[in-house]
C-alpha cells in the first residue's frame, strides 16, 4: 500500500438548494407572520375556546381551528429554558443565551425563542435571574421581513435599573491635620495637650473634644506604644498585607486617646491587650505627608503591660 | 412632657435581602399603608410626616425624603427627615411624638426605612479619604474591639455570644416580618460559622436588610377613636457624645446610660428589670445584648453577661429582649429603630402575635448609632400616663 491508500478519503459537501425553498404558508400562518412583520403577535382561538399561539390551522388534538386571530403579548412569561453558554455559528446570539419557551400574555401556548438575558462570558453559569416565570419581551428587529426572525430576541422586562453617581471633592486637611502629618513626614508623632483637662490628643485637632476649647500646647510622642484592643479581621482589605489581619487601638505612649491601626509582623491570634508595639516605618525615601509612612505596629518583644493600667482607655 | 401621645397604627414591610419587587417609594408606602390600616385612618387624615433613614450614601439617594414626599401623602402638609446614623430609626419616632406632645399635630405618619440591597453597607461606612490619620473600617471592624473590651472587663464567657444569636434567631421564627429565620438554630450551628471581625462570628452578627416600618402617632382625642388599643408614650429621649474623646467609655458609654436615665424618669421607672415588662432593644451583634443590659440598668456592671445566660431575656424570661428576634434577625439599618420602637408599642397593645410577651404592660425602645454615640429611647404603656 502507498501512504496515501492509509489515509481516510475525505471531501466537504454543501447541499443548498439554490435560493432557498419556498414555503406556502397557507392562511393561518400566513396571518400570523404578516402580523409579526407589523410587530404583533397574533394567536387564533382554538375550537375549544383557548388561543394557540403560535398559530396552526389546527389546534393539538387536531381539531380545526377558528378565524377569529387575537393579539397577544407582547409581555410574556418564561415557562421553561435551556442555557446555551457555548453558541454555536448558526445560533441567533454570539453570546450565551437561554432557549426559552415564552408564553404571551393571553395565550394558552408557548413559542420556543432565543432569550437574551445580557452579557456574559463563553462558558458562563446560567444567571440567576433566569428562571420560569420571568417576565420577557420581543426585541423587534427595525427592517422587518414576515420571519420569525423578526424578533431578534427575546428579553427580560426591566426591573432594575444602576444609577451611577460620583462626587468629587478636594479636601483641606486643615491646621491640626496638617501639622500632624507634616510631623509624620519627618518621623515623629505630634499631640496637642488640652489647657483645662492636661489630656493628650495624638494626632491633634487643634480642639478638646471634652473642654470644647482650642488646643496649641504642642507635644511629641515617641512611635512605641500599647495595644489596648483589637479586632482579627478575616474579611480582606486593600491596605492590609492579608487575612486575617488586625486592627488595634494603640495607645502611644505618653498619649490619652488610642488610635486605630493595623498590627502585623505578628500571627494574627498571638496579638494581645496589653501587647506592646512599636511603628514599622516605610523606608524614609517614601515618606510624604501621610499616616502611609507607617506601615503598621509590631511587637517590641517587651513584657506585656497589666491590664489595670489599659483598662481606662477602652 | 407635654400633652399625651399614643401610638394607634403600626406598618412593617416584610424584611428580606433584597426587595427588588418593589421601588424605594413602593417599600415605605407598603409600610405606611399597613400603619394606616391599623389606624384606621388615610393619608388624608395625618397631619405631618416626619421620615427617618440612615447615610444617604447607602442608596445614593440625596435627600431621599424630598423624593418620597408625595409617595407618603405629604403634598401639601409639613414634612421633615430626621438623621442620627444607626438611631434614626428611634429618633425619628421621638419626633414625631414630640410634634405631638407639644400640641402641634394629631396625627403624625412616621415612616423609617433601608433599601440595602441598592449598595453596600460596608463600603458607605468606610469610604477612605485621603490624608486620614487612622485606619477606617466598616461596622463589624469598629464593633469588634469593643466587644473584646467588654469580654475583658467582665470575664464573660465566649459562649454568651451564642446564646443571644440562638435566641433572637429563636424568636425570629415567631416573627412573620423577620428576615432571618432559619429553622432548627442551634449554638453548634452559630460556632460553626466563621469569625468575620473576631471576637464576631458570621451568625452573631445582623443581616442586611431592605425594609421599612411606620406608624401613626396621635393626640389623646384622636387615640381616642382608633379601632385598635394605643400604645402611650411615657418617656421619650436622645442623647449623643463624640466618638472619640480621652477617657471615653467605648463599652459602657455615658450618653447611653444618661439616655436611660432620662427615659425612665419620665416614665416613673426606677428598677427596668422589674417595672418593665419586656424591651426591644438595638443588637446588631450578639455581644450588645449584655452590653446594653449593663448599660440600660437592668443590671450592675459586668453582671449583664450573667442575666443573658440565666435565661432572663428570653421570650420565657423574667424580662424578655427582642422577642421580635430583634436586629440579628432583620436589619434595614434606618428603619431598624423604628421597628424596636413600634415592636415595643405592639407588646403593650397586646398585638405582637406568635412573639407576643405575656400581659405585657410597660416596654422600653432602644437605638443606638454611629460608633455607639447617638441614643434613642421611647417607654410605651398600655395605660395612659
Amino acid at each position: 500500500m502507498t501512504a496515501d491508500d492509509r489515509e481516510p478519503l475525505v471531501a466537504d459537501h454543501a447541499l443548498e438548494f439554490p435560493g432557498g425553498y419556498t414555503r406556502s404558508v397557507g392562511p393561518v400562518i400566513g396571518r400570523f407572520l404578516t402580523e409579526l412583520r407589523d410587530g404583533r403577535l397574533v394567536g387564533v382561538r382554538t375550537a375549544s375556546g383557548g388561543v394557540l399561539f403560535p398559530p396552526a390551522e389546527y389546534d393539538p388534538d387536531g381539531e380545526a381551528v377558528t378565524d377569529e386571530y387575537v393579539e397577544v403579548g407582547p409581555g410574556g412569561t418564561v415557562t421553561s429554558w435551556s442555557w446555551v453558554s457555548r453558541p454555536r455559528a448558526v445560533h441567533p446570539l454570539d453570546r450565551p443565551f437561554a432557549w426559552a419557551l415564552i408564553r404571551p400574555d393571553g395565550a394558552g401556548t408557548a413559542i420556543l425563542h432565543a432569550l437574551d438575558v445580557g452579557v456574559f462570558e463563553p462558558g458562563a453559569e446560567p444567571p440567576k435571574a433566569l428562571r420560569t416565570g420571568m417576565r420577557v419581551r420581543p426585541k423587534w428587529r427595525a427592517e422587518r421581513t414576515g420571519s420569525i426572525k423578526d424578533i431578534e430576541s427575546f428579553r427580560p422586562d426591566i426591573t432594575m435599573i444602576t444609577a451611577p453617581s460620583r462626587a468629587e471633592y478636594r479636601l483641606n486637611a486643615g491646621r491640626a491635620l496638617t501639622r500632624f502629618l507634616t510631623g509624620v513626614s519627618e518621623g515623629r508623632f505630634l499631640g496637642h495637650r488640652c489647657d483645662v483637662c492636661g489630656k493628650v490628643y495624638v494626632p491633634m485637632r487643634g480642639l478638646c473634644p471634652v473642654d470644647g476649647v482650642p488646643t496649641t500646647e504642642e507635644v511629641e510622642v515617641p512611635d512605641t506604644g500599647t495595644v489596648t484592643t483589637f479586632a482579627v479581621n478575616n474579611i480582606p482589605d486593600p491596605r492590609a498585607p492579608e487575612v486575617p489581619f488586625v486592627s488595634a487601638y494603640i495607645l502611644l505612649d505618653g498619649s490619652d486617646i488610642a488610635l486605630l491601626a493595623l498590627v502585623a509582623g505578628v500571627p494574627a491570634d498571638q496579638v494581645r491587650m496589653g501587647m506592646r508595639v512599636r511603628a514599622a516605618w516605610r523606608p524614609r525615601e517614601e515618606w510624604g505627608r501621610t499616616m502611609e509612612n507607617v506601615k503598621w505596629f509590631e511587637p517590641t518583644g517587651e513584657p506585656d503591660v497589666p491590664f489595670d493600667s489599659i483598662k481606662d482607655y477602652l | 412632657m407635654g400633652n399625651p401621645c399614643a401610638v394607634i397604627g403600626v406598618g412593617q414591610t416584610e424584611y428580606r435581602t433584597k426587595r427588588t419587587d418593589v421601588s424605594i417609594a413602593g417599600l415605605v408606602r407598603e409600610a405606611a399603608l399597613r400603619a394606616l390600616e391599623d389606624a384606621g385612618l388615610t393619608f388624608r387624615d395625618i397631619d405631618a410626616v416626619v421620615i427617618g433613614k440612615a447615610p444617604d450614601l447607602f442608596e445614593g439617594v440625596m435627600m431621599p425624603e424630598a423624593y418620597l414626599a408625595d409617595a407618603l401623602g405629604a403634598r401639601g402638609k409639613p414634612m421633615m427627615r430626621v438623621h442620627t446614623a444607626g438611631s434614626v430609626g428611634g429618633s425619628t419616632a421621638n419626633v414625631a411624638a414630640s410634634l405631638v406632645q407639644g400640641g402641634v399635630h394629631d396625627r403624625v405618619l412616621v415612616v423609617a426605612w433601608e433599601k440595602q440591597s441598592e449598595s453596600n453597607a460596608t463600603w458607605a461606612l468606610s469610604t477612605h479619604p485621603p490624608l486620614s490619620p487612622t485606619i477606617v473600617v466598616g461596622a463589624g471592624g469598629y464593633f469588634a474591639p469593643h466587644i473584646r473590651a467588654y469580654m475583658r472587663r467582665t470575664g464573660a464567657p465566649d459562649h454568651i455570644g451564642t446564646l443571644v444569636a440562638v435566641k433572637d434567631r429563636q424568636n425570629a421564627l415567631k416573627n412573620p416580618y423577620a428576615h432571618l429565620r432559619i429553622a432548627g438554630i442551634s449554638r453548634e450551628m452559630v460556632e460553626m460559622t466563621p469569625m468575620l471581625w473576631e471576637p464576631i462570628r458570621y451568625l452573631e452578627t445582623c443581616p442586611s436588610s431592605d425594609g421599612a416600618a411606620a406608624m401613626v402617632l396621635a393626640s389623646e382625642d384622636a387615640a381616642r377613636r382608633a379601632p385598635n388599643p394605643p400604645a402611650w408614650v411615657h418617656g421619650t429621649a436622645m442623647r449623643s457624645e463624640p466618638i472619640f474623646f480621652a477617657g471615653r467609655d467605648t463599652v459602657n458609654p455615658q450618653a447611653g446610660k444618661d439616655c436611660a436615665a432620662d427615659v425612665y424618669r419620665q416614665a416613673g421607672i426606677t428598677d427596668p428589670r422589674r417595672e418593665l415588662d419586656c424591651a426591644e432593644t438595638y443588637v446588631p451583634f450578639s455581644w450588645y445584648e449584655p452590653m446594653w443590659l449593663e448599660n440600660l440598668g437592668f443590671c450592675g456592671d459586668g453582671e449583664g453577661w450573667k442575666l443573658t445566660e440565666s435565661g432572663a431575656t428570653a421570650l420565657d424570661g423574667d424580662i424578655p429582649w427582642n422577642a421580635s428576634g430583634g436586629v440579628l434577625s432583620s436589619n434595614p439599618i434606618g428603619a431598624s429603630g423604628l421597628i424596636r420602637f413600634a415592636e415595643a408599642a405592639l407588646q403593650v397593645r397586646g398585638l405582637a402575635g406568635e412573639h407576643q410577651v405575656e400581659g405585657a404592660r410597660k416596654a422600653l425602645g432602644h437605638a443606638y448609632g454611629g460608633g455607639a454615640q447617638f441614643y434613642a429611647m421611647w417607654v410605651v404603656g398600655s395605660e395612659k400616663p
